[in-house]
């Protein structure tokens, strides 16, 4: 019985350690998609490759020579709920630098509200050249009754703005959510 | 290894609890195995009777979106990994050895390892139902970020899904050194049984997968705990590769479930059409090539992610270029059957069940593979209504059936011919009433994993949860089916079947198989 078991035996170890193998490939195949994907992505322009380069064309350069004058425009949506104003009411700025402001919204209501801006910008086909890198906008604002604060906005204007254009109009509306945020 | 033989020349099994922790006997772990998987079937069972009452009407009832979603999950990871996947690698313990006339699997300590693993996954897994945050409630495919957000129970199913990996890793392993290195003399590849040809190409699948979802779980571990980014973009990683490397892994993974049974169907529907299997080697070549494309297909799970046009059509072809040589398996059990001198007995009505029903969801696949049809289906219950199908019964009742087959074998008792019948025709009956109005639903625009509905999916949703009691109240026929037969019960011959034309070498030995079987190598003619 002993002696014919041994070469099964032998071929055993040996499939064994080729399937061993296979299963190590396998798991190393799987981490290699990580870079695998990636560097198919670069090659290809599949996937956001080129919304990140994109982006990083925004900083690059400033362009001391040319000027866009900003204005700002704030409106409570119902009258009588917020005092709600820009802190100036327009800016000359260079495309390709980063500028803040400030909004200054007070609850004027007899209970704590929570309000949410919402942006709009004339004329709307500069949109894509106005970037905000922070804004009170981005989420939703709470208020204690009376109470009343600065908000900041950060903007860059992207130098590739058309040059028929040389004045934004950068406008917020202030709308009471407290009711849908209370609902959640 | 060294004293496996040593071990396989013990004459009797040892007794009480030892015989089943120390077991090597590839009849003793296929037991387990199968044991364990029917278990899970129960608890996985109970988990959709949960969802199914939650369904029953829209609005809240029972449990909280949160439990449900908890529930949708486990479900999933129960059936897949605990109920479907065991349950073949049972079938495997059992008739491998027995079809190709060895003596036992090549490598029966391993197998003792790989069953014993089981029971300890499934405890950490199902025991995330108590710990705080509840058990993972994000899918069964785990998408990041949501899955991320997963309380205490995330490293839990993370390290539980490593111990299944590897325990279905040596499963696999086992399955191809017996199959390459233990067939009888005179057995010729292209001889062995179907049942050992599709196994032999699921182990190649598993081991080819496994280890990628290995890997893919353990990056979002480390996401989670050691602030690596794979798939986090505001680090430089991107939660898309996450649905691209699981798919690479989820696909292969639906034919590691179906394959297998395949092989099931094309041994039961010849024994009892009295003819062999029409085009046996075509079968083969089928089972090799669906095991092939189902590596370059997984972006029909991803359509409606944002994908090139390019790659939207090269999925799109792919998956439908599937439906050919399923077809071709279809054609030929049917052309089997053709002519043939059929009787009903249960195996033969399950698999008959498996070939309607599993094609109704091969269809809907084909559905589903044109992307802009995808774009409104996916997501939606007419997916669900898709993969139950042929999940249901394609594998679950190809396994019923296999074990109707030879449950007289392993017991040497005949089972009540009733109440399987009774058991075969409930669960036809229920399981469509079940599924077939979840397409009606899907198509209506309802989202799959959902815990509440506007109203007007109430009718379908109503009929769709009637027909999961049914389906699991008649799964209890099948347990005690399965018990009484194991009690006792008419004697079964050798060949069992004899009225058909069951071929195989498991049909030469006495029933029940003898604890030591093919000792020495059978005479092949
Ligand atoms: C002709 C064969 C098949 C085709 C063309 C096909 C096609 C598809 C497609 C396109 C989807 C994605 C749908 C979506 O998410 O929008 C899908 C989902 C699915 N299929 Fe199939 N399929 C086939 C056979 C099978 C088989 C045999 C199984 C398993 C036994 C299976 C199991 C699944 C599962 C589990 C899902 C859903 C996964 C999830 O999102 O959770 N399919 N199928
Ligand atoms: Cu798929």
């Amino acid at each position: 019985m002993e002696a014919p078991q041994q070469p099964v035996r032998r071929a055993n170890r040996r499939l064994i350690t080729g399937l061993l193998v296979m299963v190590l490939g396998s798991f190393a195949f799987g981490w290699a998609l990580v870079p695998l994907y990636s560097a198919f992505c670069r090659l290809t322009g599949v996937g956001n490759a080129e919304a990140k380069a994109g982006r990083e064309v925004v900083h690059d350069t400033i362009d001391p020579n040319r000027f866009i004058t900003i204005e700002f425009v704030a409106n409570p949506a119902s009258v009588g709920s917020f005092d709600f104003r820009p802190k100036v009411a327009e800016m000359r700025i260079h495309p390709g630098k980063l500028y803040d402001t400030q909004f200054y919204a007070k609850n004027l209501t007899a209970g704590p509200e929570i309000a949410q801006a919402v942006p709009s910008l004339a004329p709307s086909s500069a949109w894509k050249y106005f970037h905000k890198t922070e804004c009170f906008c981005f989420s939703t604002q709470k208020f204690a009754v009376g109470e009343g604060r600065w908000m900041p906005v950060r903007f860059i204007v992207d130098p590739s703005l058309p040059v028929n254009i040389d004045r934004l109009t950068l406008s917020y509306t202030f709308f009471d959510t407290t009711q849908s945020a209370g609902r959640g | 290894m060294a004293h496996a033989i040593d071990i396989a020349h013990d004459d009797q099994p040892a007794t009480g609890i030892k015989r089943w922790l120390f077991a090597t006997n590839h009849k003793d772990i296929g037991t387990m195995y199968l044991v364990f998987s029917l278990i899970m079937f129960f608890v996985g069972g109970t988990m959709a009777m949960i969802i199914r009452a939650e369904l029953f009407e829209p609005g809240l009832q029972f449990v909280d979106p949160g439990f449900f979603n908890e529930m949708t999950t486990m479900h999933a990871l129960v059936m897949i990994f605990g109920a479907v996947m065991p349950a073949f690698v049972g079938l495997a313990n059992w008739m491998i050895p027995l079809q190709l006339g060895a003596p036992d699997m090549a490598l029966p300590r391993m197998n003792n390892f790989s069953f014993w693993i089981l029971p300890f996954a499934f405890t950490l897994l199902l025991s995330t139902l108590f710990v705080p945050g509840g058990a993972p409630a994000g899918g069964w495919t785990m998408y990041p970020p949501l899955s991320l957000q997963f309380g205490d129970s995330f490293p839990m199913m993370i390290f539980a899904i490593h111990l299944m990996g590897i325990s279905s890793i040596m499963g696999a392993i086992n399955v191809i050194v017996t199959i390459l290195n233990m067939r009888a003399p005179g057995m010729p590849l292209l001889k062995m049984p179907l049942f050992c040809w599709s196994w032999l190409i699921t182990a190649y699948l598993l081991i080819a997968v496994m280890p990628v979802l290995a890997g893919v779980v353990t990056m979002l571990l480390t996401d989670h705990f050691f602030k690596t980014s794979f798939f986090n973009a505001a680090g430089g990683g991107d939660p898309l590769m996450f649905e691209h490397i699981f798919w690479f892994f989820g696909h292969p993974e639906v034919y590691i479930m179906i394959l297998p049974a395949f092989g099931v169907i094309s041994e039961i529907i010849p024994t009892f059409s009295r003819k062999p299997l029409f085009g046996a080697t075509s079968m083969i070549y089928a089972i090799a090539s669906i095991a092939f494309l189902s590596f370059i297909v997984w972006g029909h799970h991803m359509f409606a992610d944002g994908m090139p046009l390019a790659a939207q059509m090269f999925f799109m072809m792919s998956t439908m270029l599937i439906a050919v040589p399923t077809g071709v398996k279809v054609f030929n059990w049917t052309a089997t059957m053709w002519r043939g001198s059929l009787s009903f007995e249960p195996p033969m009505l399950f698999a008959i069940g498996f070939l309607f029903m599993f094609t109704i969801g091969g269809f809907s696949g084909v559905m589903l593979a044109l992307v802009p049809a995808d774009y409104q289906y996916n997501q939606s219950y007419f997916v669900v209504a898709h993969f139950h199908y042929v999940l249901v019964p394609g594998a679950v009742f190809a396994i019923m059936g296999a074990v109707y087959y030879w449950l007289p074998k392993w017991t040497g008792n005949m089972y009540s011919m009733t109440l399987a019948k009774t058991h075969f025709w409930l669960s036809t009956i229920f399981v469509n009433v079940l599924f077939f109005p979840q397409h009606f639903l899907g198509l209506a625009g309802m989202p799959r994993r959902i815990p509440d509905y506007a109203v007007q999916f109430t009718d379908w949703n109503m009929v769709s949860s009637i027909g999961a009691f049914g389906f699991g109240l008649s799964q209890i026929l099948f347990a005690i089916a399965i018990i009484q037969c194991v009690r006792g019960g008419q004697k079964a011959t050798a060949k069992v079947w004899g009225g058909a034309t069951p071929t195989g070498l498991e049909w030469t030995i006495p029933s029940p198989a003898p604890y030591h079987s093919f000792t020495t190598a059978p005479e092949i003619h």
